[in-house]
Parts: C-alpha cells; sequence; structure tokens
C-alpha cells in the first residue's frame, strides 16, 4: 500500500538540523549534516551500513552530544536546552530502536505501561489499561500482552517497540531500521503501520532503513547519507535518477536481484 | 640494539603512563557516580516500590547461600577454636570468643563476601546487558530517569538489605557455635546465650553496624557502576559482572581494615 498523501506543511520544521558535526575518537561519523523534518512528512534516512544514521537520530534525542552544530527540536535549541526540558521534549518524541529494546524483565504489559505510569503521575489503572490496549490494539498484537519479551518473534518485537512509543502520542517518531531483519509480508505489515501511524496520530517521522522497499512506501522524501553528508534529498525518483556508483548498488540490489 | 631497547622502554613507559591515567580517570568517574546517587536518590518523587522490590530480591538471592555458610561458619570456627583454649583451661570462655570474633568480624564480612559474589555480580549483569541491548536509552527517551530508577533504587536496597543479612549471618554462625559447644561441653542455651552477650559492647553493635552499611553500599554502588558504564557487546555483561565481583571484594576488605582501626581508637 502506497501512502495516501497528507499534505506537508513546508514552512514549519520540527526539526531543524545545520552543520552537525559528531566523531568518535579519529573517525568523523557526521560531517556537516543540514536537515529540516516538516511537520506531517515521512522522511527516509538511507546509508550504508556505519554511515551514522544511527548516531544521527541518538542526537537529535539528546543521548549522544554532537561536537558542533545547530540542532531545534519542536523550537527548542538542544545546546540550551535544561535537564527538565528535556526530559519534557522526550515525552513528544517516540524512538523506536534498531533492536527493540523492550524490557526483558517485564511482560509486553508492563512494557508498554513503563513510559505512562512514569511521566503521566495521577493517571487511573483505567486510563492506563484503555492506552494500552488502544496502542496494542494499533500494532495489531493484542494477544501478546501478557507475554514476555524473550516469547516474541522479531517482528512482535519490533511492533511491541513502536507501541510503547506510540502509548505517549509522540509529535515526532523516530524509527531505527523499523524492517531490518524481517520476512517481505512483516516488512509490508510494517510499512503500513508506519503510514497508519502517522495519519492515526499525525505524527512528522525519521525512519531510517536500508530497505528500499520500506523506502518507497513510507517515505515522502528520501535523504541520502553518504561519507557523513546528506549528499542526494528528494522524491524516491530524484534520488535515484542517478549514475553515482555511491547510489546506484542500492537500487540495483533492492529492484534487480 | 640500543634503539631497540629503548623504544621498548619507552613503549613500557607509556604503557604505564597510559595505564595510571586509566586508573584516575575511573576514581574520576565512580566519584561522579557516587556524588550523582546522592543527588538523586533523595529527591522525590521517591521509588518506593521499586525499592522493596529491590530489597527483596537482595535477600531471596543470598538467603540460602548466607544461611548455610553463617551455619558452618559458627560450627567451625567453634571447635576449631577449642584446643587452643583448652590448652589454656580456658574453655569456658568459648562462647565469648565465638561471639566476638562473629559478631566483630566474621558475619559482616562473611555476608559482604557472599553478597559481592551473589547481588553485586547480578547487578552487574542486569544492567550491563539492559546498557547493551539499549534498554537504558530507550528509559533515557521515554522520560524516564533510568539512573533514579536502576542506579538509586539497587544501592538503596543493598544498602539497608545486607546490614539485616549481616545480623541474621551472625545469628546464625552464632546458633551453629551453640550446638556445638552444647553437644561438646553441655552448655545450656541460656547459659551460651549470657556469654555471648557478655562481652559485646555498644561500640561493637555500632561498628558493626557501619560496616554492613558500608559494605551494602559499596557492593551497590560497584555493580551498577560497572553494569550502568558497561561498554558494548555482549562481552561487556561478563566484564561488568565479573569486574563487580572483583572490585567489590576488593574495596570490603580495604573498608574492613579501615573501619576496625577506626573502631580500634574508640575502644
Ligand atoms: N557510542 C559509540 N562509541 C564509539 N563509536 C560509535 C558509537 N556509536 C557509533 N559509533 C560508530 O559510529 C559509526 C556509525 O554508527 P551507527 O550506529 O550510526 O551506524 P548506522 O548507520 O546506524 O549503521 P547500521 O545500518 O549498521 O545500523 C560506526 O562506525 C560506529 O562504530
Ligand atoms: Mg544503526
Amino acid at each position: 500500500m502506497k501512502k495516501t498523501h497528507t499534505p506537508t506543511d513546508h514552512s514549519n520544521p520540527v526539526i531543524s538540523i545545520r552543520g552537525l558535526k559528531k566523531a568518535f575518537e579519529d573517525y568523523a561519523v557526521l560531517r556537516g549534516i543540514d536537515l529540516d523534518l516538516y511537520q506531517g512528512e515521512n522522511l527516509v534516512v538511507l546509508g550504508r551500513s556505519g554511515t551514522g544514521k544511527s548516531v544521527l537520530i541518538k542526537i537529535i534525542s539528546g543521548l549522544l552530544k554532537p561536537d558542533a552544530g545547530e540542532i531545534t527540536v519542536l523550537g527548542h535549541n538542544m545546546e540550551q536546552i535544561t535537564e527538565k526540558e528535556l526530559q519534557e521534549l522526550r515525552v513528544r518524541i517516540g524512538f523506536s530502536f534498531q533492536n527493540s529494546a523492550l524490557y526483558d524483565s517485564m511482560t509486553v504489559r508492563k512494557n508498554l505501561e513503563f513510559p505512562l505510569v512514569r511521566n503521566r503521575k495521577g493517571i487511573t489503572r483505567a486510563e492506563i489499561n484503555t492506552a494500552v490496549e488502544t496502542v496494542l490494539d494499533a500494532v495489531g498484537l493484542s494477544q501478546t500482552i501478557n507475554q514476555m519479551p524473550a516469547e516474541l518473534s522479531g517482528g512482535q518485537r519490533k511492533r511491541i517497540g513502536i507501541a510503547r512509543t506510540l502509548i505517549l502520542n509522540p509529535e515526532i517518531m523516530l524509527y531505527d531500521e523499523p524492517t531490518a531483519g524481517l520476512d517481505p509480508i512483516t516488512c509490508i505489515e510494517i510499512n503500513d503501520l508506519i503510514n497508519e501511524v502517522q495519519q492515526r496520530y499525525n505524527t512528522s517521522s525519521i525512519i531510517i532503513t536500508h530497505d528500499l522497499t520500506c523506502a518507497k512506501q513510507t517515505g515522502d522524501r528520501i535523504a541520502m547519507l553518504l561519507d557523513g553528508q546528506f549528499q542526494r534529498t528528494g522524491t524516491f525518483d530524484e534520488v535515484f535518477d542517478t549514475d553515482d556508483t555511491r547510489v546506484k548498488p542500492f537500487f540495483d540490489y533492492n529492484f534487480i536481484h | 640494539m640500543d634503539t631497540a631497547e629503548s623504544t621498548t622502554a619507552v613503549k613500557k613507559n607509556s604503557k604505564f603512563k597510559q595505564s595510571l591515567v586509566n586508573f584516575f580517570t575511573d576514581l574520576y568517574k565512580i566519584n561522579q557516580f557516587i556524588l550523582r546517587f546522592f543527588r538523586e536518590a533523595f529527591v522525590p518523587p521517591f521509588e518506593f516500590k521499586e525499592i522493596v522490590r529491590q530489597c527483596f530480591e537482595v535477600g531471596v538471592r543470598s538467603f540460602t547461600l548466607i544461611s548455610v555458610t553463617g551455619f558452618i561458619v559458627g560450627v567451625i570456627f567453634t571447635k576449631q577454636s577449642r584446643p587452643s583454649l583448652s590448652e589454656f583451661g580456658a574453655q569456658s570462655w568459648l562462647p565469648s570468643l565465638v561471639s566476638i570474633a562473629i559478631m566483630r568480624a566474621l558475619a559482616p564480612l562473611v555476608t559482604a563476601l557472599i553478597a559481592s559474589g551473589k547481588v553485586g555480580s547480578s547487578i552487574g549483569a542486569e544492567l550491563g546487558s539492559m546498557r547493551v541491548t539499549e534498554q537504558i536509552d530507550a528509559m533515557e527517551v521515554s522520560g524516564t530517569k533510568p539512573f533514579k530508577f536502576l542506579v538509586c533504587t539497587r544501592v538503596l536496597a543493598t544498602t539497608l538489605t545486607i546490614p539485616i543479612l549481616s545480623t541474621y549471618t551472625g545469628l546464625i554462625a552464632i546458633l551453629g557455635g551453640f550446638l556445638n559447644v552444647s553437644q561438646n561441653e553441655g552448655t545450656s542455651w541460656s547459659t551460651f546465650i549470657q556469654q555471648v552477650f557478655e562481652p559485646l559492647t555498644f561500640v561493637d553493635f555500632v561498628a558493626s553496624l557501619i560496616k554492613s552499611i558500608v559494605f551494602g553500599f559499596t557492593i551497590g554502588i560497584v555493580g551498577c557502576y560497572q553494569g550502568y558504564n558497561s561498554t558494548k557487546g555482549t562481552e561487556g555483561v561478563g566484564k561488568a559482572a565479573n569486574g563487580a565481583v572483583v572490585t567489590a571484594m576488593f574495596l570490603v576488605f580495604i573498608e574492613e581494615v579501615i573501619i576496625v582501626q577506626i573502631t580500634s581508637w574508640f575502644r
């Protein structure tokens, strides 16, 4: 299912990054990133393994500190943000981890409750139960509510991870390789889920992937991360209309093999 | 060759310098970690439920081993001390000797060492695997404070529970001592208990209590520090668990020496 297009508001970036740099010891991973994420859009970030895609969204959510550059998220300058503001800001951003990062020691229900119970003081048991059932239903996994994460399949874990971030009604979603390691049919289901989430919760999303089917199905705009910078940005067709040997293999591998 | 020798010497020297630098950075980091604990642990909202749960975990994890070890220590210590005392005809001092040895030194130390192994390592492994699988990051980005929820609760739990376990170990060890004494000398329970408490002073109780509190805090902090800062990969988890045990035991011995020295000034 190709997404039905919701208009993106180009006057209103929810995330704005200028000149972002990040190095680990001697290795410069990000070398001058400029990026705008607009209200209501799905932005796909493509790039080879190790190009710093995960590092980029970890910097956006404040898990890593940048070496240089200006980052504004929902009107907050990330450099000047106080601890308390950061904590409030994070509630408005959903982060779906590459490996799901479910809490091993808790059941699915407890996993989903955790962000709610911790962030919404005075919430009632009935409200919690309703919220949990709603997000579980949204990801289509109501039957797993009492299972432990270890008992779930990879695809189910991904979806529970997404559900856990949805429970706080985030305005921005950051997906780190939502379809990696899943079979094609599950991939399509996850892609549909991403689109559904965007429409249902009216989120703006960054979707990291190297799966072009996912990019094509979910992305309003594609940004290609090469050598620490966004070298090509645009619609799917614009990005791949090139003979650049660093870009073409992506396309060839996904659609010829 | 001269130059080759001097380069290896330089290498050795720089390696030594590097490990010295590492040692002091570690010291600084663990210091920051402890300060952070005090900054965050006593600010509301408090995690009472989680603290109680962790206390329970600490107790359950070490209960069996501590019971068995405590009892055996009591029996063996009594048995081994008897010949030396009877050489001087001082066999009747046996209960007093047992109680001094156990209450002053053995109970807190044995408890701390067992807890380092059982509790310290499992805290290290648990937090280590949470760090490696990004569960700690996940807590962080969902707007909760993982340090407070994971570290403060565990450190408070060990600090509160180890003294209780320590007292329990002492009582079990004394029971072991009693069984041995009553079998050999036929001493009655009431006489035995009287002799056990006679030599113990207020200073002994306070010192033992402080000691176990310090041990408990050490085990919690070291386990959490190792786990919370563990490096990527499954290897990191093993290292965290192992590091937690080794460091905690090492520190427990050093603290034992220091506290014994300090208490001796009060006697
Ligand atoms: N905490 C860290 N400490 C040191 N180096 C790191 C750290 N995090 C990432 N790196 C390095 O930064 C580079 C980019 O890592 P990143 O995880 O962002 O890659 P990625 O683009 O997400 O790759 P993949 O598609 O495999 O997930 C890698 O070379 C990695 O070794
Ligand atoms: Mg990644």
